[in-house]
């Protein structure tokens, strides 16, 4: 028959359904989304540290292809960690939206029909009185919050619905959370540019060194504003011996165009800039000393400050100059940076101080190709020294050039010449904006608010009976564990009994 | 973010307190243990009528627990003044914070509830953080690096270490709980309260850890927001807060399901309170992430 073929047919949708949203699988979930979420933190995640994952596969390329066909290298966007918690909130919603009817339902309706056998309650005391008492007992316990109704010969009363209110409230809240989290991925975006002193950034992407949009991005969200490196100052710790030479604050003073209005500010490392549409975060910094290079005609190939990475804590620092029009041959240089140098019995140069209290810059310069016609992207970082000459450095020719600030030194054999102008800092900026932050937090305040609600209120009953006789009846129940429950209820009856 | 000159002669001596408290606390454990053994192998009649009375032994240990935890409080002051700054900025204060705020919680919970019978595991548990953080994690006084340098650090950490001390005291009751529930050891378990106390005091304990441990996790949401530039990115510590969040939240829903409260809910709190220890322990020490402030 139909009808049966149809039950049947339904049966497995349904019992699935029931297992589901049953209590013991929501358990089952949350405890398999814990043990889902470990691998992430043991193995390199490629959001949090994509350099990581490249060192283990170099380390260890089979192993790697395999947790990679896995996805144990992007765990936390993995279909199997995603499964578990698209399960876990079609649970929740299956879970929540008929408590949310019946807990309407209860909100209209009045207390329960006061049950037959009191003494069943977990708590129960007697007393005497006669009718009079009902009304003393409806003043009182309305008194205390309950909501109450006067049935025949008892009064049901019922307190705490905020319990199963701020319970719903919690769980619908997560709800928000997921999607305040989804939709805001989807529409930041997030960019990176140096800047040294002097330097102007424009809110456009040609102005980003690197950018990362989300997946709903448009380039109509950036909004037009420009921001300027006044000034980068370190500041470090003079006061503690043990703390010498450990920064306590790094400052970009900053003038920001913001479209309306003109400001000059400081970004720190924990206070980013708000501007228009975007926050500023300050996220690394090092020097930039100012160079010119002369080729071996005397044009200038080269001038301007130029982006050293720091290398170690003080600062010794490591850049890259490509001068690719000189003439007679192409140049490139690697640089190293010593803010406070110190030669050490082998010749070479360390820092032993971050801050530029007696600079030298050291040079290896090599003449040739630098590669930069063959149309393969070229790091600026890096120079590709296998069709190139070393004319000056160590192992070559002649020794390295080492300049102080305003020295400048002839290059061998007529290639030019190289001049230390000065010395500049950088700043690294992170531009980042995400506007589903906020509502993340809005909905993650209320789930912590009206979940401490839910675990804090309790719902008690509490009845009030007249027997025949003149013996009185008082019962009180509560839906979870309530230790103070005896106590209320004795208090509730002798105020009643002292009204009467 | 001003100079701050450390003060190292204090910080020494603060050392020396938090050291000292250490023996306090190994005489309470001894006096507690004592009173256990006592307890465990006396008649009924020694303990008829006078459930509620201290022996001798039992009040001895609460008058050691007390001292140490004063001498402890002292050195925890002590070390904040020395580093001009709150004590709880690596993994050395962090512990000694957090052990003299685990005593309080308890000390604070005696005067409410009746929880003697776990005071050989506090004052055990406070002894070996304070241990650890003596003879493994000690650093000398350090100025912290600019990313500590927020007052988001002091809400996150402190909520955190306090969520840490309610989440203790009900492991401790959850260990007891599995004690007595496994029949063993009748004689002594019978002075104890009855399972279905011990379970609701330690619903009660992790209840108010849990709603700390949430304001832990949005604080430091709000913190990474500021230092790192996104709310939340899978660091390795963020990983490990928002396990120990899911299992809470796994407890909770045990307590509420049937079939699950009792036992099966006290292996979960304890498992959920043993990745507590391990995101302090190990993933602190071992793991790779944003956080590095252990200060090793
Ligand atoms: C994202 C997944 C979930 C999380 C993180 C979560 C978390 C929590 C937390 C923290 C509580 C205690 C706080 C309060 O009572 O407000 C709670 C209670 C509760 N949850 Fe969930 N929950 C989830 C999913 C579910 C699902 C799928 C169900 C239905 C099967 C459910 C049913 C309940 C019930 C009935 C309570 C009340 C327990 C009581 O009376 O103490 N939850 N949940």
């Amino acid at each position: 028959m139909a009808s049966s073929f149809l039950s049947k047919l339904s049966f497995w949708p349904r019992w699935f359904w029931r297992q589901l949203t049953s209590m013991r699988n929501a358990l089952l979930l949350l405890l398999l989304l814990a043990i889902a979420a470990v691998p992430g933190s043991v193995y390199p995640q490629r959001s949090a540290d994509p350099n990581g994952v490249a060192v283990f596969y170099d380390n260890e390329p089979e192993l790697a292809a395999v947790l990679d066909s896995l996805q144990l290298f992007d765990v936390y966007t993995s279909v199997w960690f995603s499964a578990i918690y698209i399960l876990l909130f079609v649970s929740l919603a299956g879970c929540v939206l008929p408590r949310t009817k019946i807990h309407y339902v209860a909100l209209l309706a009045k207390p329960v029909q006061t049950p037959a056998n009191l003494k069943r309650m977990p708590e129960y005391v007697t007393g005497t009185g006669n009718e009079t008492v009902l009304d003393k007992a409806l003043a009182v316990l309305k008194k205390r919050g309950f909501r109450v109704q006067k049935q025949e010969g008892s009064v049901s009363a019922e307190k705490g619905y905020a319990k199963e209110t701020g319970n719903l409230l919690f769980h619908y809240a997560l709800v928000g959370v997921l999607i305040a989290v989804g939709a805001g991925g989807g529409l930041s975006f997030s960019g990176q540019r140096v800047l040294v002193e002097g330097d102007t950034f424009v809110n456009n992407l040609a102005s980003y060194d690197s950018f990362s949009p989300g997946a709903l991005f448009d380039e109509s969200q950036l909004e037009p504003f420009s921001l300027t490196l006044d000034e980068f100052d370190v500041v470090y710790d003079l006061a503690n011996r043990a703390n010498i030479g450990q920064p306590i604050d790094f400052i970009a003073s900053i003038t920001a165009d913001l479209g309306d209005e003109i400001v000059t500010d400081e970004i720190r490392v924990n206070q980013p800039l708000a501007a228009t549409g975007a926050n500023v975060f300050l996220t690394g910094n090092g020097f930039a000393p100012v160079i010119t290079v002369f080729d071996g005609e005397g044009n200038i190939t080269f001038a301007g400050p130029v982006v050293f990475l720091p290398q170690d804590n003080n600062m010794t620092s490591l850049g890259v100059i490509k001068a690719p029009d000189a003439i007679p041959e192409q140049l490139g240089i690697i640089a190293f940076f010593y803010p406070t140098a110190e030669k050490l019995v082998s010749g070479a140069y360390t820092s032993i101080y971050p801050d530029p209290i007696s600079p030298l810059l050291t040079m290896n310069v090599y003449t040739g190709d630098l590669g930069l016609d063959s149309g393969v992207p070229r790091n600026v970082y890096a120079l590709d020294t296998t069709n190139m000459e070393l004319i000056a450095g160590r192992n070559g020719k002649a020794p390295a050039i080492e300049l102080e600030v305003g020295q400048s030194a002839e290059l061998p054999g007529n290639m030019g010449s190289v001049r230390f102008d000065g010395l500049l800092r950088f700043a690294s900026l992170d531009i980042a904006y995400n506007p589903g932050g906020i509502w993340v937090l809005v909905f993650a305040l209320l789930a912590l608010g009206s979940m401490s609600v839910s675990l804090m209120v309790p719902r008690r009953r509490v009845w009030v009976k007249v027997l025949e006789g003149g013996k009185i009846e008082y019962a009180a129940l509560s839906r979870r564990d309530d230790p103070d429950l005896p106590n209320v209820l004795q208090d509730i009856v002798t105020e009643i009994e002292k009204e009467s | 973010m001003t100079q701050v000159v450390l003060n190292e002669s204090l910080s020494q001596f603060s050392l020396l307190f938090v050291s000292s408290a250490m023996a306090f606390l190994a005489l309470a454990l001894v006096l507690f243990s004592f009173q256990l053994v006592k307890l465990s192998t006396a008649g009924d009649e020694v303990v008829a009528g006078k459930a509620d009375r201290l022996s001798t032994s039992e009040r001895a240990g609460f008058v050691m627990l007390w001292v140490a935890t004063l001498v402890l409080g002292a050195g925890v002051v002590m070390r904040g003044i020395a580093a001009g700054r709150v004590p709880w900025a690596n993994m050395y204060e962090f512990s000694i914070s957090g052990a003299f705020l685990i005593l309080l919680i308890y000390l604070t919970a005696l005067k409410i509830r009746d929880l003697r019978f776990i005071a050989t595991f506090i004052s055990g548990f406070a002894l070996v953080i304070i241990f650890a953080a003596v003879s493994l994690f000690y650093v000398e006084v350090q100025t912290v690096m600019p990313a500590l340098q927020s007052y988001w650090l002091v809400i996150h950490v402190v909520v955190a270490i306090m969520a840490t001390g309610f989440f203790s005291v009900a492991a401790g009751l959850h260990i007891f709980y599995l004690l007595k529930a496994s029949g063993k050891a009748k004689a002594l378990f019978d002075r104890f309260p009855t399972l279905v106390q011990m379970e609701r005091v330690a619903y009660r304990f992790n209840v108010v850890g849990f709603v700390l441990w949430s304001f832990t996790l949005i604080a430091g949401a709000i913190w990474a927001e500021r230092a790192w530039h996104r709310y939340w990115g899978w660091d390795t510590k963020e990983v490990w807060t928002f396990i120990i969040w899911v299992l809470y939240a796994g407890y909770l829903h045990a307590m509420a399901t049937r079939g699950w409260t009792g036992k099966r809910a006290a292996w979960l709190g304890l498992v959920a309170f043993l990745s507590v220890i391990f995101n302090f322990t190990i993933v602190n020490l071992f793991f790779k992430g944003l956080h590095v402030y252990s200060g090793l």
